[in-house]
């Protein structure tokens, strides 16, 4: 009987896998690879970009596709782990994919970006901000500003923009993001002449800043820079305010979020940078309602930077369909990848365009909190 | 009657041993030059690979030595960071490349492990049981958040922080981590019929009766544990080698219970055991990626099965030997308890 249950479960299994593993493809569809961590630890930021960037092909697909033929979009699941994307990556090469969107995260992506130069697969990351992740070869794109160009406006932004003459700044030494965007506007303070009173770091995961942001309030600094995720920000900025601090509270684009981790009346004061936010402006409207009207809530920075990642994506591709070469082949995925370098796409990030490296060149803007939710303040 | 047994001479074991090894790894080897298998599917070979040597290491201090450490994953960690930091190092000075420096390599990585081991290994192995558990978890953890941020301490890149430590050429493929696999197993199935191994087997079985019979208890506790930590830190150099990146915060917790898992699946005290439960639970996480969120509930009700069906294990404390199997065919000796497996 004992025997008879286990078989019973194992053909059950293996039928399972059997049955979701199988998928066909037609003929007349465009191969393209996306590649998010959509279980795990970070897999709210592979599902952001995954949703964004699924509008997209949608859209384009319900529009006619390119020259007629569809896209079809392979999704695999890294789970955040460098090892499970290298895996991946290889794998959506064995499905023959054309082009990849991915990775999320900045060390899952690197490892990606050193196994796929190899093959000259063009990538496009809509999130990954680390600088070295276009390093290892001329295939790679980010969709996003990296770290230090972030770091850098704030620190500009600071000094010319708010007068602020004295810093302090309070960053997670266990998220490479948050410490890259710190380096570079220390950096930064130096070149300018503003005084960096304190740096405060906490570990991944932790909740009270009491600590930190006590030490950074004694050391009499006029504003405190915080480059991390909305949920962090979102307990720091009402911590500080609770503590008793009132002067300026500076962000990077993980701040997308933050309004809706604390409380309107602490937001006074409150700038970050960002390319994406829910503005009043045409484009941001129209693809805030397709987004809400698919996914029932609001897109954030993620999913704009997803959306954008696969416009640019599709962009080269466009390109070599339209010189009609086959799909593939290593003529095809340089022409991908020079239609990506050679390319301008107005993506609802800003306009993107590279000068000869895989960094986007695109208008950043400064977002303002002062009314408890994002306003545009100034493009710098 | 047991005189007109025949046996196949020790020599002769090791050479068909041998011969069997190196036709698995030309038949592979050349299908994967001939493109029948695909990078994909001989990374996930190489992950494998990397997967047996951290699971029969880990094997040594749980199985053999019956001890319950829980910080597999540290071992592996120090072993990639310093194999790869060492080479990528080394390579520039020397102006030879990375993959020649493979075996001076791998084998750095596994004495810094080792010397790690050594260090944990004194103190926590006067602990048992769940106590020797929680030190050596504190210990995994203790690596993950020096590897973490040492950079920031010295003031100059070094592991990378929390970035990971990229640009590792990728050095393993599937040759040279299953000829380290092959290369362990014989190691360790040689230590074990030594009389170093029945006196690490003797400990399991009964410490204060091992004691009693003049076994250095303290001594051969600890060597066990470096000698699986060494290990381990080989397995850590292949695997950087094998993804080209190392992430500190893959080696925390979680990492050191999946190789304790597929241990104690296999069955502890079994090499065949943890090498098959390494390549299945591999393939089997490989093959359920496609059903995302489904995948860790399947994971799970595939352990529990298991362990309510075979709750030694899957093949206990059983270790297949070609030779005993070619030994009864040659004396036409075909006894029921082989089907019934368990022979200790």
């Amino acid at each position: 009987m004992k025997k008879l249950f286990a078989l019973l479960l194992a053909v059950t299994m293996a039928l399972a896998i059997t049955a979701c593993s199988s998928s066909g493809g037609s003929e007349d569809s465009i191969k393209i690879g996306l590649l998010a961590p959509l279980t795990g630890e970070v897999a709210q930021y592979g599902l952001s970009v995954s949703s964004g960037a699924e509008l997209y092909i949608k859209e384009i697909n319900e529009a006619g596709g390119i020259n007629g033929k569809t896209i079809e979009v392979i999704k695999y699941d890294e789970q955040g782990d460098a090892t499970e994307a290298v895996n991946n990556y290889y794998r959506l090469v064995d499905d023959g994919v054309v082009g990849i969107i991915g990775d999320v995260t900045s060390a899952p992506t690197v490892a990606v970006a050193q196994a796929s130069v190899e093959d000259n697969m063009p990538m496009v990351t809509a999130s990954a901000t680390d600088p070295s992740v276009i390093s290892y070869g001329s295939n790679f794109f980010q969709a996003c500003l990296n770290e230090p160009y972030q770091g850098t406006t704030m620190a500009s932004f600071a000094a010319n923009e708010l007068g602020v003459t004295s810093a302090a700044t309070i960053y997670n030494t266990g998220d490479d993001y948050s410490i890259g965007c710190n380096d570079a506007f220390v950096e930064q303070c130096g070149e300018l002449g503003v005084q960096v009173l304190a740096q405060e770091g906490y570990a991944d995961g932790d909740v009270d800043f009491n600590a930190q942001l006590t030490s950074i309030i004694a050391s009499g600094a006029q504003a405190i820079f915080c480059p991390n995720y909305y949920q962090d920000d979102g307990m720091i900025v009402t911590q500080a305010r609770t503590l008793g601090f009132t002067g300026y509270i500076l962000g990077v684009d993980g701040w997308t979020n933050t309004h809706e981790y604390t409380d309107p009346e602490n937001l006074y004061d409150c700038y970050f940078c960002t390319s994406f936010a829910i503005i009043d402006d045409e484009k941001i409207n129209e693809f805030a309602e397709a987004y809400r009207a698919e996914n029932d809530k609001d897109p954030g920075n993620f999913e704009a930077l997803g959306y954008d990642a696969a416009m640019v994506l599709i962009n080269g591709i466009k390109a070599a369909e339209d010189a009609g070469l086959e799909a593939g082949s290593d003529e095809y995925k340089q022409a991908v990848i020079d239609g990506i370098a050679n390319g301008v796409v107005e993506g609802v990030t800003g306009e993107i365009s590279y000068d000869g490296t895989g960094a986007p060149t695109k208008s950043i803007m400064i977002v303002s909190l002062d009314s408890g939710s994002p306003e545009f303040y100034m493009n710098y | 009657m047991r005189d007109k047994y025949k046996r196949i001479p020790v020599p002769v074991r090791y050479l068909i041993n041998a011969v069997l090894c190196a036709l698995f790894l030309v038949i592979v080897q050349s299908l994967i030059s001939g493109g029948a298998i695909s990078r994909y599917q001989s990374g996930i070979l190489a992950q494998i690979g990397v997967y047996i040597i951290m699971a029969v290491s880990l094997n040594i201090a749980t199985g053999y030595l019956g001890q319950l450490p829980l910080g597999h994953a540290g071992f592996m960690s120090i072993g990639g960071y310093s194999c790869a930091i060492f080479m990528m190092r080394l390579s520039d000075k020397l102006g030879v490349e990375t993959a020649d420096l493979l075996v001076p390599g791998l084998i750095f990585g596994g004495c810094v492990a080792a010397l790690f081991g050594l260090i944990i290994g004194i103190p926590a192995l006067r602990l048992k049981g769940d106590y020797l558990a929680i030190v050596t978890l504190g210990f995994a953890e203790i690596i993950r958040v020096f590897m973490l941020n040492i950079d920031s301490l010295l003031g100059f890149k070094f592991t990378g922080g929390a970035g990971g430590l990229t640009g590792i050429p990728r050095y393993s493929n599937f040759l040279n981590v299953f000829i380290t696999v092959i290369l362990v197993c014989f190691f360790i199935h040689t230590m074990m019929k030594s009389r170093h191994g029945r006196a690490i087997l003797a400990i399991r079985d009964n410490e204060i009766a091992a004691e009693a019979s003049g076994v250095n208890v303290s001594y051969y506790k600890t060597l066990a544990f470096v000698i699986s930590a060494f290990f381990a830190g080989i397995g850590g150099g292949l695997h950087a080698g094998n993804i080209g990146v190392m992430d500190p915060t893959k080696f925390g917790f979680m990492e050191s219970i999946e190789i304790l898992v597929m241990v104690v699946l296999g069955g502890m005290g079994s090499m065949l055991g943890s090498i098959s439960a390494a390549t299945v639970i591999t393939i089997v996480n490989q093959a359920l990626t496609s059903l995302s969120e489904y995948r860790m509930v399947i994971y799970a009700l595939l352990l529990i099965v298991v362990m309510m069906f075979r709750p030694k294990g899957l093949f206990g404390t059983y270790d297949f030997s070609l030779n005993h199997v070619m030994e009864r065919l040659l004396n036409r000796d075909f006894p029921k308890r082989m089907n019934r497996g368990a022979k200790k």
